[in-house]
């Protein structure tokens, strides 16, 4: 199944792009989406512990399911205000 | 309901971001309860807060900002943080815009309004409603400086972490 990942600030950066479509098993989770997306781009490994994530435009856990369409976003520490 | 014509006001949302100018104005129109509501009259204070982007940051001379967010879901962050502060201070109404894009120096970044028949419940929500927003916000500033420029992060956005609340309540109500 596909979901699409957004990726912002710093992260964004790091990856080259805002937005991508993913490749994930049936059954996986948030953090799967990360593990992948820090495999392909190394430097993403820094913010494991940092980042937050998001599903569908909700805060969502890494452990939370995905299923095929969604979206998944990943935010690096914030900074508004 | 937005009427457009040139007696009618139009409606301001209590909840925005986006790259457009900021104004206390609309946000103090927002959370007045129009005449005519069974509230009308009940406030006895707004408190009103705007942040700016600052010159000088950590010894760094600040040339500029640019902000990025997650609309949608900042959105929903300024609803949960409203929905906090009902809770802690039920009688109050919050209005929060905050910008994104390229902001220069001494220009608004966030503009906050809390009404409530209370002067101590308004200073409290309002000062509450911006240390969550730094909190757990989707949006994120870059900082253009003279020699560089860097991502700047804060808090990791957290909107379940307890005692990042307590800390917003704990400096609301000092």
């Amino acid at each position: 199944m596909r979901v699409t990942v957004r990726l912002f600030a710093r992260l964004r950066d790091l990856a080259g792009a805002a937005e991508m479509s993913r490749e994930i098993e049936p059954g996986g989770t948030i953090g799967a989406v990360w593990r992948d997306l820090a495999g392909e781009f190394p430097a993403l490994a820094d913010y494991e512990r940092s980042i937050s994530a998001a599903l569908n435009a909700d805060y969502a856990r890494m452990d939370a399911e995905v299923h095929d369409g969604d979206e998944v976003a990943f935010l690096p520490p914030v900074s508004g205000g | 309901m937005t009427k457009f014509s040139d007696t009618e006001r139009v409606t301001v949302p209590l909840l925005a971001i986006g790259p457009a100018p900021l104004a206390l104005e609309p946000l103090v129109a927002a959370v007045t309860v129009e005449s005519g509501d069974g509230r009308a009259g009940h406030d006895g204070a707004i408190v009103t807060f705007l942040g700016l982007v600052r010159n000088h940051n950590q010894g760094r001379r600040v040339q500029y900002l640019d902000y990025e967010a997650y609309p949608s879901l900042a959105l929903k962050a300024f609803a949960r943080i409203s929905d906090e502060a009902y809770g802690r201070w039920p009688n109050v109404r919050i209005a929060v815009h905050h910008r994104t894009g390229r902001l220069e120096i001494g220009e608004a970044s966030v503009a906050i309004a809390a009404a409530s028949p209370h002067r101590g419940d308004a200073y409290a929500a309002c000062r509450y409603v911006i240390e969550r927003v730094k909190q757990i916000a989707p949006i994120w500033k870059r900082e253009y400086f003279e020699g560089g420029d860097v991502w700047i992060e804060g808090a990791t956005a957290d909107p379940d972490d307890v005692r990042a609340r307590e800390e917003a309540e704990r400096v609301a109500c000092a």
